[in-house]
């Protein structure tokens, strides 16, 4: 029974409240020592409530419709009252998530976070990760402005390259022979309703297989190894109170430099929303440079540095599938950057600058020498992952201290 | 149709797209919001001279005098010429299908132009009219070759010829890099005419996206907000870590 009283304990008698609370957040204990890397799990959940909040507010104003669509997109920015901040929060949001979510990864990349007992939270990350992608590409159709029309017709035409099945995989991801009316409430239905729920439960997953085993931090240390009389771990914290004000701090210079994009620089030069997309779709008129949005432009680059058209698309997806399996790549006795040797720190710094290069390559048009330097990137992305196990165990790593150095 | 559109993707995904529409060289204008005159003045010639062809239809009338401070009466009485009332969308009479035989594409809505082209775009396109007897309007323009609209503005800018002093051989379109005013052929002189134009394009960029005025306005108060919750989240967090080593 519970030992609370009043309502709250005729909840708690039915419904474990008081335990779950504790469980995730005034008795989960968090390492003491978590730097500037460990900001972006918790803003990455602002930037999700966001897009939900917008998303549905949106949805209340939007029309699904080829006829409709565009119209509508432009009454919420017009009419709508605060429709325009709520379109731009939206907008910016979307961009505003995977910068955060790149900076997240990139945090469990550096302190071997997806590393055993880590592996199924890494996993549901990927997920997470890739559901985005999904999320992102079928919302960036709705507008139905024509960069809209022409990346979805470009994405999905895609899938015509693979062997025998390609040209109906295509045509039932369309729904029709062009992308049309069709496609957009498919789409429509995917974005506002499936792929959110599929989101939000992966996000459960991922939280609760991470208070399962508990966070790694900077130093890759287990602080459960030492624990004072109570059980507690002697470098742990409460998350709460302790990091939800913590983490405060941080969301606020999130949403400062956000709120900076929204109130002045919504289109972002033409980076989060593409000047082409002011114009309707139209099937006849391709716009002058069919460019992603910049968030797949590094595995667009992919596609475009491989001469054959199925090669590439092979390589753009082996590039995400390959960090599904990182957690078994890496053989190293230690977690964290720090105690890694040189190979490791040489590698994920190659990484990091190539994943840029290929991002900036996605985003503007190719050239010879530029498709040779995507390439070029392409191999080094590749060799990170697939000479893991070697270097990870050939190099010789730092002793790990015992408790948490601050 | 399918094949040809294989071949389209294919080509947007691998040739690179760089037949960038124009190399020409851009002049800059720095549009001011504030100026509300520059903007009566711009809506005021963009609905005389443009909004016979072109529609505005995502936008009201009524948001445009209230953005602009005209009183809706001296705007319908001035600015709205059909029995269209305030509230309603800037639609035009001309059905689609006719213009598309009149001028050999339908003139495009203009709402968002300038989001779509940019002002420099727009300020350089409606100065770079010149004379040429081969277009069906006696009109080619240097930063759309070949537009299908006629010269507008023609009777407040005049004649202007391409100048090709410069090369000797060749007066194709491509080397002749500058146009040249015929002198008194327009009722207003080149200045004043640049001048018509900023305020047009000024108007447009305001069209554009009509709540950037508050967006700007409301983005310093949130920063403020944001600002002064981050001291106070920044305190709060020091409170609590002060015991922790």
């Amino acid at each position: 029974m519970s030992t609370k009283t009043g309502l709250l304990g005729w909840i708690d008698d039915r419904l474990p409240v008081v335990k779950a609370y504790e469980t995730h957040m005034s008795k989960y204990y968090a390492p003491k020592n978590f730097n500037f890397w460990y900001f972006f799990g918790a803003i990455a959940m602002v930037v999700l409530v966001n897009q939900i909040l917008t998303g549905i507010w949106l949805t209340m104003s939007y029309e699904p419709s080829a006829e409709g669509a565009f119209a509508s997109v432009e009454y919420i920015m017009r009419d709508v009252e605060w429709g325009w901040l709520l379109r731009y929060m939206h907008s910016t949001g979307a961009s505003a998530f995977f910068v955060v979510i790149y900076l997240h990864m990139f945090r469990g990349l550096l302190y071997g976070s997806y590393q055993k007992p880590r592996e199924l939270i890494w996993i549901f990350g990927m997920a997470i990760y890739l559901i985005l992608m999904a999320e992102g590409f079928f919302g960036y159709l709705l507008p139905w402005g024509n960069m809209s029309f022409w990346g979805a017709q470009v994405i999905v035409s895609l899938a015509g390259a693979i062997p025998v099945v390609g040209e109906d995989l295509a045509l039932w991801v369309r729904g029709d022979f062009l992308i049309s009316g069709i496609t957009l409430n498919r789409f429509f239905a995917l974005h506002v309703v499936a792929l959110p729920i599929v989101l939000i439960a992966l996000v459960v997953l991922h939280l609760l297989a991470l208070h399962e085993v508990g966070s790694n931090n900077p130093d890759g240390v287990d602080i459960k190894k030492h624990k004072d009389k109570d059980g507690i771990p002697l470098d742990g914290v409460a998350f709460h109170p302790f990091y939800t004000v913590h983490d405060l701090v941080g969301i606020a210079v999130f949403l400062f430099v956000f709120s900076i994009v929204v109130f002045y620089f919504p289109e972002m030069g033409g980076y989060f929303i593409e000047h082409a997309n002011f114009e309707p779709a139209n099937g006849l008129k391709t716009p002058e440079h069919i460019a992603p949005v910049w968030y797949y432009t590094p595995f667009y680059a992919m596609l475009r540095a491989i001469p054959d058209k199925f090669g590439g698309l092979i390589v753009m997806g082996g590039a995400i599938a390959i960090m599904f399996v990182l957690p078994w790549l890496d053989r190293s006795p230690v977690k964290s950057i720090r105690y890694k040797g040189w190979a490791s720190k040489g590698f994920i710094v190659a990484f990091a600058i190539s994943f840029v290069i290929l991002g900036v390559l996605g985003a503007i048009p190719s050239s010879d020498g530029r498709t040779i330097l995507a390439q070029v990137c392409t191999v080094i992305y590749f060799a990170f992952f697939m000479l893991m196990p070697f270097y990870t165990k050939a190099e010789k790593t730092k002793p790990v201290p015992e408790r948490v150095t601050g | 149709m399918k094949n040809r559109l294989i071949v389209v993707v294919f080509l947007s995904l691998f040739s690179a797209l760089s037949w960038a529409s124009s190399s020409a060289v851009l002049d800059h204008m720095e549009p001011n919001l504030a100026d509300k005159a520059s903007l009566q003045k711009g809506a005021k010639t963009y609905i005389n001279y443009c909004f016979g062809c072109h529609s505005t239809k995502y936008a009201r009338y009524e948001r445009i005098a209230d953005d602009l401070g005209i009183p809706h009466d001296q705007f319908m009485d001035n600015l709205v010429f059909s029995d269209a009332k305030i509230g309603e969308l800037m639609h035009i009479a001309m059905p689609e299908k006719s213009a598309k035989a009149w001028f050999g594409a339908t003139p495009p809505d203009l709402t968002l132009v300038t989001r779509l082209r940019g002002v420099d775009w727009m300020y350089s396109y409606l100065r770079a009219f010149y004379q040429d007897a081969s277009r069906p309007w006696g009109v080619n323009n240097k930063i759309f070759p070949d537009v299908g609209m006629p010269h507008v503005l023609y009777e407040l800018q005049g004649t202007q010829i391409l100048d090709c002093t410069g090369n000797h051989n060749d007066s194709s379109h491509e080397t002749c890099a500058d146009l040249k005013l015929v002198e008194g052929s327009g009722a207003l002189s080149a200045e004043q005419y640049d001048e018509v134009v900023y305020d047009l394009v000024n108007f447009l960029h305001y069209m554009g996206d009509p709540s950037r005025e508050q967006r700007e306005a409301l983005g310093i108060k949130v920063l403020i907000f944001i600002f002064i919750f981050f001291i106070a989240a920044w305190f709060l967090n020091r409170e609590f870590w002060r015991d922790i080593h």
